[in-house]
């Protein structure tokens, strides 16, 4: 493997002494254990979060999937509400995030604007993703909250009949979680659609343009179905990251522990449950803490490789 | 436009219309349309990061004093106070991170760039990479806290510890990008003046691809210093000056959940101006990096 390197720099060997080539050898060596730790670091968080996780799934089994009661009193850990939570939480802030992520995405790769314009523009959206969960959090909680609560009873006073507006709309809740999410996966779906925009070879904006297509026709017949599968690439990483975000989830969903159909009803995900229960768990309720954690790390492990072959093999194209 | 064109009297006069743009035509119309609605993405897109940044400075100004560096996080219902121990806690679990996460970072970009380039193991080893970056860092806290807090106790390693596997894929990441960077020429170069892997790797490569591995290196350190989740039961809370690694210590990010979660005015204010300090340190961060890239 790394002793013998698939490189054309070969360093002439011959005249070196064994120390000095044993001792560069060993370079090489110590540089792939550093490389080789990188999947080791992964495997090893798989196995021991499952292997913390052994006496809760011998217990529930898959019941806890499916059961909705929490209880230190009674030794009952089932996580439904919270499964339930991340998903909703993840789908409805990928439906509101991709139609403006993907238009960002356009607008910064075809020629709307000068290229000194673009720039900052699209730092400006990178830094949306750089900015700490935990200031999101805090945000949602004192800007975001008052306003989406005076929007969300207007709603609720005309489309409450619908299930989903069906409650008042609380302080906190699934909704506020759903918006703050969108903000913080948008810059990534931007980023990654923009790419694979940008990959798209010129000669097909000019036989499209060359054919008569408008701009948008391009776009949108062109453009976009040859850049589709590195912008799914795009949303299926978003979708992990807003499944796995904690802090600004935690911070304005509620933390209540029931399922409700209702958007304006508080809620919880499973890293909510997370970062509010691990501090003070103990013996069962920690094993049960760690399934959760196993079916967390699982969604987001199934989400983030299948989004990493759908990218790489775009990237082939 | 027809002025434009040779126009004999011969000349069918529909032909030379239909290269006009019809301004009323549906699709002109739709292709207008589409356009605004990419401007409004784009303002949509752009009002929460100008809301977020609008209100850091606006709530977290008033604060922004010496006494947020060197005084002590208040209790609820005490006045003044700083963010002076949860400063020191960030430092160190943050270094404490670094620590970990640079040195093998780097070593992993150099095996990943140098010497096994191309190579099936490369590919998969970047692809663990990025797969690991996508795990969620509250998952990264959960496995600390089994393999560290349970059996030791929460302490700043601890918190440090799970920092570092968060800031590894961006060090490794952006250090191979770096290091690929640096033209194949020097290699060769210094490889046919004599040189050893080592000592290409050590006094050209490297040198070569420092100020762009530095800015990767400050990202990280940057977004490991925003990171809350896995610190919550990891580096656990003091509310004390503490300088013991093996303790557990406030850090700047924990102390902003609670004081928000909290009804305390003064803890609150105290979080804007903690978020602000947070957002400051990225923003820098970032800036500088785009300045090395705009340099190459």
């Amino acid at each position: 493997m790394a002793s013998s390197p698939n490189r054309s720099i070969e360093p002439m060997q011959r005249d070196r002494t064994a120390v000095a080539r044993f001792l560069d050898d060993s370079f090489v060596w110590v540089t792939g254990i550093f490389a080789v730790l990188i999947a080791f670091v992964l495997i090893a968080i798989a196995l021991r979060v499952a292997l913390d996780a052994r006496p809760a799934i011998e217990k529930f089994g898959l019941s806890f999937l499916l059961e909705t009661r929490w209880s230190e009193n009674a030794q009952e850990f089932h996580a439904l509400p919270q499964i339930y939570g991340t998903l909703v939480s993840a789908f409805l802030s990928l439906l509101i995030a991709v139609p403006i992520g993907v238009g960002v995405a356009i607008f910064l790769s075809e020629d709307f604007i000068p290229d000194r314009l673009k720039q900052p523009v699209i730092f400006l959206i990178e830094l949306l993703a750089a900015i700490p969960s935990v200031v999101y959090g805090l945000w949602g909680i004192f800007v975001l909250i008052p306003i989406l609560q005076a929007g969300g009873t207007s709603i609720y006073k005309t489309l409450g009949w619908l299930p989903i507006f069906s409650t008042p709309p609380s302080t906190r809740g699934m909704y506020v979680a759903v918006i703050v999410l969108s903000i913080m996966i948008l810059p990534i779906i931007t980023a990654i659609s923009r790419d694979a925009l940008i990959a798209v070879p010129n000669e097909l904006r000019q036989a499209a343009y060359g054919l008569g297509a408008t701009r948008w026709e391009t776009i949108l017949k062109v453009i976009l179905p040859t850049a589709f599968s590195g912008i799914v690439g795009g949303v299926m990483l978003a979708l992990g990251r807003a499944m796995g975000e904690t802090m600004a989830v935690t911070m304005v969903i509620g933390d209540a522990t029931t399922v409700n159909a209702s958007l304006f009803a508080k809620g919880s995900t499973v890293s909510s449950l997370l970062a509010n229960k691990f501090g003070e768990a103990e013996g069962l309720q920690t094993s049960s803490l760690m399934y959760a954690t196993l079916i967390l790390l699982v969604l987001t492990l199934l989400v983030n490789v299948l989004a990493q072959v759908i990218v790489r093999r775009a990237n082939k194209i | 436009m027809t002025q434009h064109l040779p126009s004999p009297p011969t000349i069918d006069t529909a032909l030379a219309n239909r290269l006009k743009r019809n301004y009323s035509s549906p699709r002109t119309l739709f292709d207008g349309g589409m356009t605004v609605v990419a401007c409004v993405c784009v303002a949509i897109a752009l009002v929460p990061l100008a809301a977020v940044l609008f209100y850091l400075f606006f709530q977290g100004a008033a604060r922004f004093g010496p006494d947020l560096f060197n005084q002590l996080a208040p209790a609820p219902n005490e006045k003044g106070g700083g963010l002076g121990n949860a400063l020191i806690g960030t430092l160190l679990t943050v270094s404490i991170g670094s620590a970990i996460a640079v040195p093998s970072g780097i070593a992993a970009a150099i095996f990943l760039s140098e010497f096994s380039k191309g190579t099936r193991l490369a590919s998969w080893i970047g692809f663990f990479t990025n797969v690991l970056s996508g795990v969620p860092s509250i998952v990264v806290g959960a496995f600390i806290y089994a393999i560290i807090v349970i059996p030791t106790g929460k302490s700043a390693i601890a918190g440090g510890m799970a920092l570092a596997i968060l800031m590894l894929p961006t060090i490794v990441r952006t250090s191979t990008e770096s290091l690929d960077l640096v033209p194949v020429e020097m290699r060769q170069a210094s490889v046919g003046l004599g040189a050893t892997r080592f000592q290409m790797v050590s006094r050209v490569v490297l040198p070569a691809a420092f100020p762009a591995i530095l800015t990767g290196v400050m990202l990280a350190v940057a977004r490991a210093s925003g990171e809350t989740a896995p610190l919550i039961f990891t580096a656990g809370a003091n509310a004390y000056w503490s300088t013991d690694v093996q303790k557990p210590m406030d850090t700047l990010s924990v102390l902003i959940y609670k004081f928000a979660a909290g009804s305390d005015v003064n803890q609150q204010q105290l979080a804007w101006a903690g978020s602000l300090l947070l957002v400051l340190m990225v923003l820098a961060a970032s800036i500088m990096s785009k300045l090395v890239v705009k340099r190459k």
